[in-house]
């Protein structure tokens, strides 16, 4: 029954493919004793010091596969707490996927997905939330998403978490206590003193809450909508972005038809730029297909740059027309084409050369500031970029100002206590102790296999 | 013939309903007690109910037990406590005639069939491989058994204390029972000693009333039981409380005794926050509260003593008196009794499972006091469970096991056995997550189905109660839809004050008002009195209704939460469970979870020292 204690699993770790190396993982109880027999260093592994790196070949049936380093991990110091196997081959696939199959043949199974983190959370090497930072870690894609799951990980949101919970079951017990000695008609906790730490709590949620954003910015990536009228110089500012010519630039109005999607990491912040086709009234069918795919991109945008001819008048209608389509604190209008005039910018306009690549420094710094309100989150600040966190905080604030509402109407204990309770569940939910199928399918499933 | 199918040893609360549940259930069951004339005694306080103790009566009356008909027969005051609060608060209490009710006791027990009554004393249990199998009294009886519940209650090795002088005994002018703990510790079960206190006894004519707040019972008093017949209800006279304070000269006395107190020495070990029996810890533990109640309670229609409710103490004899003439109408009070403590044995209830049986020795049960807990309402709803589950194993029926959410007794159980703390365990509201749903209006509709199946309620019984409770979704079921016509009720909301209707509303919204009663709802105009002739002229069918529909979110959003815990709740584990193979737990808890055994994985989120992460640890590794 207990089949985790016994099987040893393998996987490979790095990603499918060509590489300089690949790590094939390892994991499960005296897993040296397999490795011995196919890999051949200077002594083997069961009987080298604990935690130490080896070079030698694998051998199977006389045949060298490869030339390789072997790092072993004696249990409980290893990713999953057991006896554990780190291989770096070459990174061909065919070597990679013979070592494989000679490792399936000395009693060894391939891991499922998520099996080798599912084992290192069995072994208490951490808890859910922080399990759940480790599928992020592996899916995050730059820096600050690193920086936001590492927190995760290191526990924050769980210690956070507590203390909110904390100071819940003090107001909790007080209440309970109450009523308790309903018959005496005591009050231990001043309602108005219950209204302050739960509004100071709701506040906290609210933080979290709009870190979301934030937080799934740094995951996901902003989505920023380069729009304007035909001919402002989309095309060649997305190109400029790039540093090659992605987009086709031409001095007919009218050049982009499709939208073009390229990634651009700035400042290790993931930004993905839309570069629409014109809008203008037209006859023609495709480019009216074009103009309304460049208003749907703008309502999936995070941000959109309204890119404008620095020479040409600002058409009113058209800007009213694109803050009907997107809040227009999330739009920012970008003069474009500044090296071939004369005339001067105001402060406060952003004045840029798609050409010259003058002003766009600027722009990035802009950007950055309206997108990511750097100021409020640091590093080292909590960042949820979980949706299911989202959901519980969302439902758990709800119960609060639920519980607030009913100390205003002067309710009874009970319902004052429901709604705190249910605060409490669903925290629960976020550090585990509720545990259901589909919290953990939601979690382990996010894995692939090797990790 | 020595031969039964179940022995009881102890005819307290827990033993009665244990022995009558089991010898209705076609058994033949002996109950080996004492003192034959002593059954049901309430040790303590003359009372039975309050809060969430009312519960309990009402959720034994609605499985068929005992102990709501006896209050009913021995009351002498009626109450419902906490109508202040909501409905899910409310809870009865009755003041009994001590004598009345165990005369009522020995009455009822006698016409149960295939019940025996045999005075003596259980001094030992037997086994064999494991499995009880007989007892030894103290008059050297041999009793052949299947099964034996313990109700020993607080008279195992127990010892009274006044000050600090101790003296033998279970209760007051009563012996110990010797011999069976010893017996029990042979076969491998852990005891503890714990104690409980009780109040001084005052003579009735020795109290100034006439400067004391009268306390009376409801007007429209109501039984506990569904059987009690409500038209000649209540059938004895009725008798006032008093109430009167403590205050700080009192406090002041009293501390001058606190060196003397063996309760005291146990507050200082950290006795929990919950319970709170005696005055000595009142006055440590809110030593910011300058004054305490305290109720003079009747012990009976023609007893001369008063019961002096919240003044609970196992200080020396006189500081207690020296105290009370210093409280207000207590200035020349005659004490007949003074308090007392009593220390005795238990078995810290780990050692059973959720039926009751020990985890050691199959066909051994234990019920009452003896795991632990304190009051009789909590005794006699583990006697009933241990009863029925008793007698369902020899008869092989499904065992009685109920469910947190489903009534108080469930928490009771799931309590005992997750959390087996060493203070003595009384029922509290705050200790049901669930409470909105566990209500005592509708403890028949949550429980009598099983009582009907264990043949504690007849057919006949149950189906008046699903007459009842059909007539009540009936009746919401048609004022939900129920439009009612601004000028049918605006006169009535103007008269009130309120805002008035611009357009027709159900009857339903208009009840969730808070300031309107179902009654007003309903007699805002005539033609409804004709379609809900059926209710309109009973109070408690009506309170139910308004409560179902004045706090049907509630409710809801409580069931919803039960379904979603469900999932946890239902998720079984294995029981002989190898806790030692998963690494990820903490040292203490695999050490619980190995001696607790949880059935399901909800049972184990609820053992302290059990972390969110172990929990989850487990959960991962069952469904793997
Ligand atoms: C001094 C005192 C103070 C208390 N104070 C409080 C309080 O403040 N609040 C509160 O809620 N509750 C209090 N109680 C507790 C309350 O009385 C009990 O919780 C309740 O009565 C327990 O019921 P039971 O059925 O378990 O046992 P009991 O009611 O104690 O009944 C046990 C019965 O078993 C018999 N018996 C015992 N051992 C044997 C044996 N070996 N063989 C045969 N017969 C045996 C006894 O004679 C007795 O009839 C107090 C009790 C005492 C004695
Ligand atoms: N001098 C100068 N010319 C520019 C600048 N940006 C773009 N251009 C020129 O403007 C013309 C249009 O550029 P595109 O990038 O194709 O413009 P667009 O907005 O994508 O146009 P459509 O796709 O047709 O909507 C090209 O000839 C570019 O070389 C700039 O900053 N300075
Ligand atoms: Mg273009």
């Amino acid at each position: 029954m207990n089949k985790f204690d016994e099987d040893i699993i393998t996987a490979l770790a790095t990603p499918n493919g060509e590489g300089a190396i690949a790590v094939i993982r390892v994991s499960g109880k005296e897993c040296f004793n397999q490795i011995d027999k196919i890999f051949k260093g200077k002594i083997p592994l069961s009987e080298a010091k604990k935690n130490t790196i080896h070079y030698g070949k694998i051998i199977y049936k006389n045949e060298i596969i490869d030339d390789v380093l072997v790092s072993i991990f004696h249990s409980p110091n290893s990713y999953t707490g057991e006896d554990s196997v780190e291989i770096s081959t070459h990174g061909n696939p065919l070597i990679v996927q013979k070592i494989i199959e000679i490792l399936l043949k000395q009693n060894i199974r391939l891991a499922e997905p998520g099996e080798f983190t599912k084992r290192a959370f069995l072994n208490g090497k951490f808890d859910l939330t922080q399990a759940e930072a480790v599928a992020d870690i592996i899916q995050s894609r730059n820096d600050s998403a690193l920086k936001g799951a590492r927190n995760q990980l290191n526990g924050l949101l769980s210690a956070q978490i507590n203390n909110i919970k904390n100071s819940l079951i003090e107001i909790i017990s007080l209440l309970e206590l109450e009523l308790d000695f309903a018959e005496e008609d005591l009050l231990f906790i001043s309602r108005n003193e219950i209204i302050t730490k739960i509004e100071k709590i709701i506040r906290t949620f609210e933080v979290l809450i709009s870190s979301y954003k934030f937080g799934r910015i740094l995951r996901d990536g902003v989505n920023v909508a380069i729009v304007g009228k035909p001919n402002v110089g989309k095309s060649s500012l997305l190109n400029y972005f790039v540093k090659e010519n992605r987009a086709i630039v031409s001095e007919i109005p009218g050049t982009t038809r499709d939208v073009i999607i390229e990634e651009v990491n700035i400042e290790g912040v993931l930004f993905k730029f839309y570069d629409t086709a014109g809008f203008r009234e037209s006859e023609d069918e495709i480019e009216i297909l074009g103009v309304q795919k460049s208003e749907k991109t703008i309502l999936q945008a995070d941000f959109v740059l309204l890119i404008h001819d620095v020479e040409q008048e600002l058409d009113l209608n058209f800007y009213n027309k694109i803050i009907s389509l997107i809040e227009e604190n999330r739009v920012l209008l970008v003069q474009n084409k500044i090296d071939k005039t004369i005339k001067k910018l105001k402060e406060n306009e952003i004045g840029i050369s798609a050409k010259t690549g003058e002003g766009i420094e600027k722009l990035f710094k802009v950007l950055l500031e309206r997108i990511g309100q750097t100021k409020i989150y640091t590093e080292n600040s909590l960042i949820i970029n979980n949706i299911r966190h989202l959901e519980i905080l969302t439902k758990a604030k709800n119960y609060l100002t639920n519980a607030v509402k009913s100390i205003e109407e002067n309710q009874s204990q009970e319902f004052i206590s429901i709604e705190i309770r249910y605060t409490l569940e669903m925290l629960d939910e976020i550090i585990g102790v509720v545990t259901t199928d589909e919290i953990l399918n939601n979690i382990f499933n996010k894995f692939c296999i090797g990790k | 013939m020595n031969n039964f199918d179940i022995i009881v040893a102890g005819g307290g609360h827990a033993g009665i309903e244990a022995s009558v549940s089991a010898a209705r259930m076609g058994l033949k069951v002996a109950l080996i007690t004492m003192d034959k004339n002593g059954l049901g005694r309430l040790s303590c306080n003359p009372a039975i109910g309050g809060s969430a103790k009312g519960h309990l009566v009402h959720e034994i009356d609605a499985l068929g037990g005992v102990m709501g008909i006896l209050a009913d027969n021995s009351g002498i005051q009626f109450r419902t406590l906490n109508k202040s609060k909501g409905p899910a608060i409310w809870a009865a209490r009755s003041q009994n005639d001590r004598k009345i009710y165990t005369l009522e006791a020995i009455d009822y027990l006698s016409k149960i069939e295939n019940l025996e009554i045999i005075e003596d004393i259980v001094t030992e249990a037997i086994e064999e491989n494991k499995q009880i199998v007989g007892v030894i009294t103290k008059k050297g009886n041999h009793f052949v058994t299947k099964s034996l519940i313990i109700a020993a209650g607080t008279f195992l090795n127990g010892v009274m204390y006044t000050g600090l002088t101790p003296s033998i005994g279970g209760r007051f002018k009563e012996e110990a029972a010797v011999g069976l703990t010893e017996s029990l510790v042979k076969m491998g079960f852990v005891s503890g000693r714990l104690k409980t206190g009780t109040p001084p006894r005052l003579h009735k004519d020795s109290i100034n009333y006439s400067i004391l707040e009268e306390q009376p019972g409801d007007e429209n008093p109501l039984p506990f039981s569904f059987k009690t017949n409500k038209s000649k209800f209540p059938f004895l006279p009725q008798l006032s409380c008093y109430l009167t304070y403590t205050n700080e000269e009192v406090h002041r006395i009293l501390e001058t005794g606190f060196d003397f107190s063996p309760m005291f020495r146990g507050l200082i070990d950290g006795v929990g926050p919950r319970y709170c029996p005696s005055i000595e810890d009142k006055i440590v533990r809110f030593n910011d509260k300058l004054k305490h109640q305290l109720f003079i309670e009747p012990e009976g229609l023609d007893s001369i003593e008063m019961y002096l409710n919240g003044f609970s103490s196992s200080l020396p004899a006189e500081i207690q008196l020296k105290a009370m003439k210093k409280i207000k109408g207590l200035e020349n009070v005659e004490m007949l009794r003074p308090g007392y403590a009593v220390e005795y044995d238990f078995f810290p209830p780990y050692q059973i499972d959720l039926n009751y049986e020990t985890k050691l020795i199959k066909g051994l049960y234990f019920a009452g006091q003896i795991n632990g807990t304190s009051g009789y309402e909590e005794a006699a709803g583990q006697g009933l469970l241990a009863g029925i589950n008793a007698a369902a194993k020899i008869l092989g029926m499904p065992e009685l096991i109920l469910k947190r959410s489903e009534a108080y007794l469930g928490v009771l159980i799931d309590d005992l056995v997750g959390k087996s703390t060493d203070e003595p365990y009384r029922m509290f509201t705050s200790r049901a997550e669930h409470r909105l749903l566990l209500r005592q209006d509708n403890a028949m509709e949550r429980l009598s189905k099983y009582g009907y199946k264990y043949g504690l309620i007849t057919k006949e019984e149950l189906n008046q109660i699903e007459e009842k409770y059909s007539l009540i979704h009936k009746t919401i079921f048609s004022l939900n839809k129920l439009k009612i016509k601004p000028n049918q009720i605006n006169n009535l909301l103007e008269t009130k004050n309120l805002s008035i209707l611009d357009n027709s509303e159900t009857a339903s919204k208009l009840i969730k008002r808070p300031e309107l009663t179902i009654s007003d709802v309903l007699s805002s105009f005539p033609n409804n009195e004709k379609k809900f002739s059926e209710i309109i002229d009973k109070p408690e069918i009506l309170e139910k209704i308004e409560i179902e529909i004045k706090y049907e979110g509630y409710i809801q959003k409580q069931q919803e939460l039960v379904e979603k815990l469900d999932k946890i709740e239902n998720v079984q584990i294995p029981h002989d469970f190898d806790y030692s193979i998963i690494k990820g737990f903490s040292t203490e808890a695999r050490q619980k979870l190995t001696k607790i055994k949880p059935r399901t994985l909800g049972q184990a989120t609820r053992i302290s020292g059990v972390t969110p992460s172990d929990i989850s640890v487990l959960f991962v590794y069952l469904k793997s």
